[in-house]
């Protein structure tokens, strides 16, 4: 880790005011993945701007229905807040198949959005990576890459977006409220994140000098059918190899709307709003749900030590869809699947 | 491959060293005063400026849960938190668990279970259970090893550290 000036801010404006004064500044809030990332040099600040006093903690009922989660509200909170519990139970699964209980109660709902990938070669910053350096060259196509991106890769770079929870997010069509000095902006969730083409050094399109202020949730929570089915290496503490979280509404026996995100197979939470839609109409049965998987992944490339997944994510999507289609979500604490 | 990384000057993009920043931290009930770097995690504060080395130093990535301490009444992993960010929390190690002379009944039940070969990870382990007893969302042995998974056991004692949990959270409801 360099040694670094250390600041708080006082209030948003502040911290808005500070990061654009200082360019090698970040902000720091939960701390679990930029400091583990200071720690292996991969991330270099020269000042932290220290945000955890702003008062960005509330989770808030909007008149729309909508409901307002500040950024700094930490992943257990949120994960346990009785209303998520509720109305959005999708979100709170896919937040406690995530990390441990220890990092849930540091991490921040903003940190969790911005929180980078864990392809090895980012990491170790004696191996080439476009991510890290552009234009060194990507060390994972042609390396172990059993944990890499199967849709959406482009030749710079195959890394995944690492959160569980921002698939539940894709999912139900969240909001990212930024703060920047041109003023307020919303930010649909599909466009936070973005592929890597040609600069995977970029995550999303949060603007360097701009801080995530809140989530919006939009009322339909899918809370009769939905589920976060997470398959991995070990059955917890774990990153997904494929995630699938589905939404589904339902009424007289078809599927009214569909909601599919993909986690652990893309730069990004993986969304085809097209696919989703040809479930609209049809009855929730097996076929139909092949049919989907297929449509979803008709453009899944994999790599020497990666191709398993696209099957794994054809299977996990169907029996995602039949869990969420029978009303049984899969239980984050008895990893049985059925 | 080539190393394609600068290694980083001493002070990185500093001119200067930053001063040290004054922290008030009350640990296991007692105040403290430190000057700490910027950089000083929580963890190299509890261990080398207040020499309590209860707390141990794993991996230091927040990946295996040696370091897990209580802050303000929750666990975290102390290695990925800088002092300076908890200036004014309260802070409890393994060293302020048992009171009044007696053991705290996890630590009890982890020697009458037999919860660990080497040790290591077991200040780490009863600091995370203490958190988990009073989140009280785990109720079922399932739930506790879920709730448990940020504890690494290279030793594998989790059968019996899953028994001594337990024990502990019986014990704990009996009490109150």
């Amino acid at each position: 880790m360099i040694n670094f000036e250390y600041a708080r801010a006082s209030s948003v404006a502040d911290a808005v005011r500070q990061i654009a004064m200082a360019p090698g500044a970040k902000f720091i809030a939960g701390g679990t993945n930029l400091i583990d990332l200071m720690k292996e040099d991969v991330e270099r600040p020269t000042r932290l701007i220290d945000i955890t006093a702003l008062p960005l903690k509330a989770v808030e009922e909007m008149s729309d229905g909508s409901l307002r989660i500040g950024a700094l509200v930490p992943n257990t909170d949120l994960a346990y807040h009785p209303l998520i519990q509720q109305r959005y139970p999708l979100l709170s699964s896919a937040i406690l198949a995530g990390a441990s209980q220890q990092l849930r109660n540091m991490a921040s709902t903003g940190g969790n959005l911005l929180q980078r990938t864990r392809c090895p070669y980012f990491y170790d910053v004696v191996t080439p990576c476009n991510k890290r350096e552009p234009g060194t060259g990507c060390s994972a196509r042609n390396g172990l890459n059993r944990m890499h991106a199967i849709l959406g890769t482009s030749e710079a770079c195959i890394a995944t977006h690492p959160s569980d929870m921002c698939v539940a997010l894709a999912a139900l069509e969240a909001k990212v409220h930024v703060l920047g000095p041109a003023g307020e902006r919303a930010i649909p969730f599909a466009e936070f994140h973005r592929l890597p083409g040609d600069t995977p050094q970029i995550d999303s399109n949060l603007r360097r000098d701009e801080i995530v202020t809140a989530v919006e949730l939009p009322s339909p929570g899918f809370a009769d059918n939905y589920t976060y089915l997470k398959i991995r290496d070990r059955q917890s503490y774990a990153f997904a190899l494929v995630s699938v979280a589905v939404g589904l509404e339902l009424s007289g026996g078809v599927v009214r709307e569909a909601r599919l995100a993909l986690g652990g197979v893309a730069h990004k939470p993986w969304r085809d709003p097209a696919a989703e839609a040809t479930l609209r109409g049809q009855t929730p049965n097996e076929t139909n749900f092949k049919r989907v998987a297929d449509t979803l992944l008709r453009e899944a490339k994999g790599y020497p030590y990666n191709a398993f997944k696209i099957e794994l994510a054809r299977r996990a999507l169907v029996r995602a869809l039949t869990q969420a289609a029978q009303g049984t979500p899969q239980s984050q604490s008895n990893k049985k699947i059925l | 491959m080539a190393r394609t990384s600068k290694v980083p000057s001493p002070i990185g993009g500093l001119t200067q060293p930053p001063a040290k920043i004054e922290v008030t931290l009350t640990v296991n009930g007692v105040e403290a005063h430190l000057q700490v770097a910027p950089w000083t995690t929580l963890l190299d504060a509890l261990r080398d400026h207040l020499d309590l080395t209860g707390t141990k130093k794993g991996c230091d990535h927040g990946q295996c849960g040696a370091c897990t301490v209580l802050v303000d009444g929750r666990r975290i992993n102390s290695c990925l938190t800088l002092a300076v960010m908890k200036d004014g929390a309260q802070v409890t190690t393994i060293e302020g668990l048992a009171a009044n002379g007696a053991l705290h009944p996890l630590q009890q039940a982890f020697i009458e279970h037999d919860a660990f070969q080497c040790g290591y990870c077991t200040p780490g382990q009863i600091c995370s259970a203490a958190g988990l007893i009073a989140e009280g969302k785990a109720k079922t042995s399932d739930e506790i090893r879920e709730l448990m998974s940020g504890n690494i056991c290279r030793c594998g004692a989790y059968p019996n550290i899953v028994a001594a949990i337990e024990q502990a959270m019986g014990v704990m409801r009996d009490r109150s």
